[in-house]
């Protein structure tokens, strides 16, 4: 069983109270100052946006099939089978691939460290693995942000789009973008509004990778081997025409006797 | 371009003076963390030590494959006596290249963990690998070098056997990681512009890998030839020439074919933010080299060759810090430019390419026998008559 968050902004009121639970649950300062801030960084996991009176939820996707975890060269990023998308700064060298590679920008740096890890939500991955539902969704007194199976988190979602057509957007955001994430987004307001791109491919994003690197395998004996031919040719050329003008230097020899 | 000889010259001021700030960098960065010594953000996690120290060192040190695969491959002995050279350009490349990378990485002593840690989905892996083992390759293929320096003819006649596989091997390796270094950005197909975003991206990386080899091989003959007074190769350079206008010509028809079949041949006419630094590219890197390389009398002069060559160069430097830099500014919202310890930096690992080049080419027997240089003979740089020169050469 995968498990997921479905974050419906009809219900949220703003008050930031998954703001603070994520931060005292990932150990992380909080106050009015860091409320405030409306981007996510590395001490600060997850924001609640405000447009007019409508409001949005940012936080990382855990996608099902991630590019950070396909980009990782040390597989420091992972995508467990419970959901989460966990990271481990024992293994990580701090190439920053996963940030690059990231659709949302998602992985954030401790840029002031002299010794950084990247940080980002993990969608509580301690918490779920030990059967809890995510800080955030836990605090949530409204039941905006609600934690649970991904399928059955999706029927939902779409139920509440099918019953409520003037309420929601016909777009379930998280459903098809990058092959599918584990956080569900549901809002009146387009997304974009809030910085998520609507021009997201639906197909996951290591496929455009893996389609190139899986032919490495066959690629390497074979212009191996085309090599070794190719150097066979031009030095066999060399040590025939060399052998021809010793014979026809003999030859020479032998006709003048 | 410094003579080791303790003499004060112009270019070993420049030297010690960019060592002094690099070493006042090199502290700022590891005792303060790249937050202080970069203006890297969570928007632009890769800068100016991606762009160019690691993705131009990568192609930069190109010449080093080519021209074995051209030697020893194709068998085409009258460039033989310019391998060694190339081959000092390529290690020293690549070498450079890793040791630029400890400032980049966020934890640096952790870099031999894709030797332990695997993860074969990642090109990242991949390039770490490749280049590591081509490291390993460039070293082997340099060896006899020094081992003919010291006379160890056992370890000489084995690594003059193994040489073809070791060869073999380079090319293998410098294909894969050549390429994969623009497979790195498949994976953005929602961030790098439609400019650099193309299917074909790991063969454009690795075609112009080759024309930057050859031009390499142009200006580092050329700057030998300047700076240790010695007999200019210049039929070879010629030879060369020609090729560079080959790979430069495939390069041009393949970006063509590849932006009328993705439909982004307009947009190249649309004024953009992308297009200026898009056209800078093209006319640096493909169309400025082949008109000059299309007038025989440039393409058969030295001069020419060298002015050619350079500006293919900055073309194609141009070209990977539009794909690491220019071509995802605006997909993350905002503007990148180095803090001055970057560019310090960068410009330290430059410096010391030149100068770790110039003293083992005073050590190690680089240039052919006959034409063996003779340190006594070694006068003080003219780096002002260059320019001059260059610009006659396009008359």
């Amino acid at each position: 069983m995968s498990f997921g968050i479905l974050y419906d902004a009809s219900m949220c009121i703003g008050c930031k109270q998954c703001e603070q639970a994520c931060a005292s649950e990932n150990g992380l300062p909080y106050d009015n100052a860091i409320g405030d801030q409306n981007y996510t960084s590395a001490y600060k996991y997850t924001t609640v946006l405000t447009k007019a009176d409508k409001f949005m939820r940012r936080l990382c996707m855990n996608c099902e099939d991630p590019a950070c975890a396909s980009v990782c060269p040390v597989g420091a990023l992972k995508k467990t089978a419970l959901g989460p998308v966990t990271y481990d700064k024992h293994k990580c060298m701090g190439c920053r691939y996963c940030m690059a590679a990231c659709p949302f920008s998602v992985p954030k740096y401790e840029w002031g460290k002299a010794i950084p890890g990247v940080r980002k939500c993990i969608m509580c991955a301690s918490r779920v693995a030990s059967g809890k539902p995510t800080a955030c969704a836990e605090i949530c007194p409204t039941g905006a942000t609600k934690f649970g199976d991904r399928e059955e988190l999706l029927k939902e979602a779409r139920k509440r789009v099918q019953d409520n057509p003037g309420t929601y957007l016909h777009h379930i955001y998280g459903e098809m973008e990058v092959g599918g994430t584990s956080v569900l987004l549901l809002s009146s307001l387009d997304f974009q509004q809030f910085g998520y791109r609507e021009d997201l491919t639906e197909r996951a994003l290591p496929m455009y990778t893996y389609q190139v690197l899986s032919r490495i395998p066959d690629f390497v004996p074979i212009f191996g081997v085309l090599l070794g031919g190719v150097y066979w040719i031009t030095h066999r050329r060399e040590d025939v025409a060399e052998a021809e003008a010793q014979e026809k230097h003999a030859e020479e020899k032998g006709g003048v006797q | 371009m410094t003579a080791p000889k303790v003499r004060f010259t112009f270019w070993k001021a420049v030297f010690l003076v960019i060592m002094a700030a690099g070493v006042y960098a090199t502290w700022v960065r590891f005792r303060h963390g790249l937050g202080a010594s970069t203006n890297l953000s969570d928007q632009f996690p890769w800068g100016l030590w991606i762009g160019f120290d690691v993705m131009c060192g990568v192609m930069l040190a190109a010449g080093g494959f080519t021209l074995t695969a051209a030697v020893e491959i194709l068998n085409i002995k009258r460039w033989h006596s310019i391998l060694r050279p190339t081959i000092l350009t390529a290690f020293l490349g690549y070498v450079l290249v890793c040791a630029a990378l400890m400032y980049d990485l966020g934890l640096p002593w952790n870099i031999w963990h894709p030797l332990a840690m695997r993860n074969p989905h990642s090109v990242m892996f991949e390039v770490a690998w490749c280049v590591m083992l081509y490291t390993t390759v460039l070293a082997l293929e340099f060896s006899p070098i020094v081992l003919e320096r010291l006379g160890w003819k056992w370890a000489l006649r084995a690594v003059r056997r193994l040489m073809i596989v070791f060869v073999i091997l380079g090319v293998i390796l410098s294909t894969l990681h050549q390429s994969s270094l623009g497979t790195l950005y498949m994976i953005m197909p929602n961030k790098l512009h439609a400019f650099w975003y193309s299917p074909l991206l790991p063969v454009f990386f690795y075609i112009s890998s080759m024309a930057v080899g050859l031009a390499m091989i142009i200006f580092e003959s050329s700057m030998s030839s300047k700076y240790f007074h010695r007999e200019l190769e210049l039929p070879i350079l010629r030879d060369i020439g020609r090729v560079l206008y080959i790979v430069l010509v495939i390069y041009a028809m393949l970006k063509f074919e590849d932006f009328y079949h993705r439909g982004v041949l307009a947009q190249i006419f649309q004024s953009s933010y992308e297009q200026r630094f898009f056209l800078l590219e093209i006319f640096l890197s493909v169309i400025l080299p082949l008109v000059l390389l299309s007038f025989r009398k440039i393409r058969n002069s030295a001069h020419g060759l060298y002015l050619a060559a350079v500006i293919c160069l900055l073309g194609f430097v141009t070209n990977r810090l539009n794909v690491t830099i220019t071509g995802v500014e605006n997909a993350v919202g905002g503007r990148y430019s180095p803090k001055w310890t970057e560019v310090v930096i960068t410009a330290m690992f430059v410096a010391l390419g030149f100068a770790i080049f110039a003293v083992a080419a005073h050590h190690f027997p680089i240039f052919p026998e006959g034409k063996a240089h003779k340190p006594t003979l070694r006068k003080r740089a003219n780096v002002r008559a260059l320019i001059p020169e260059m610009l006659h050469a396009e008359n």
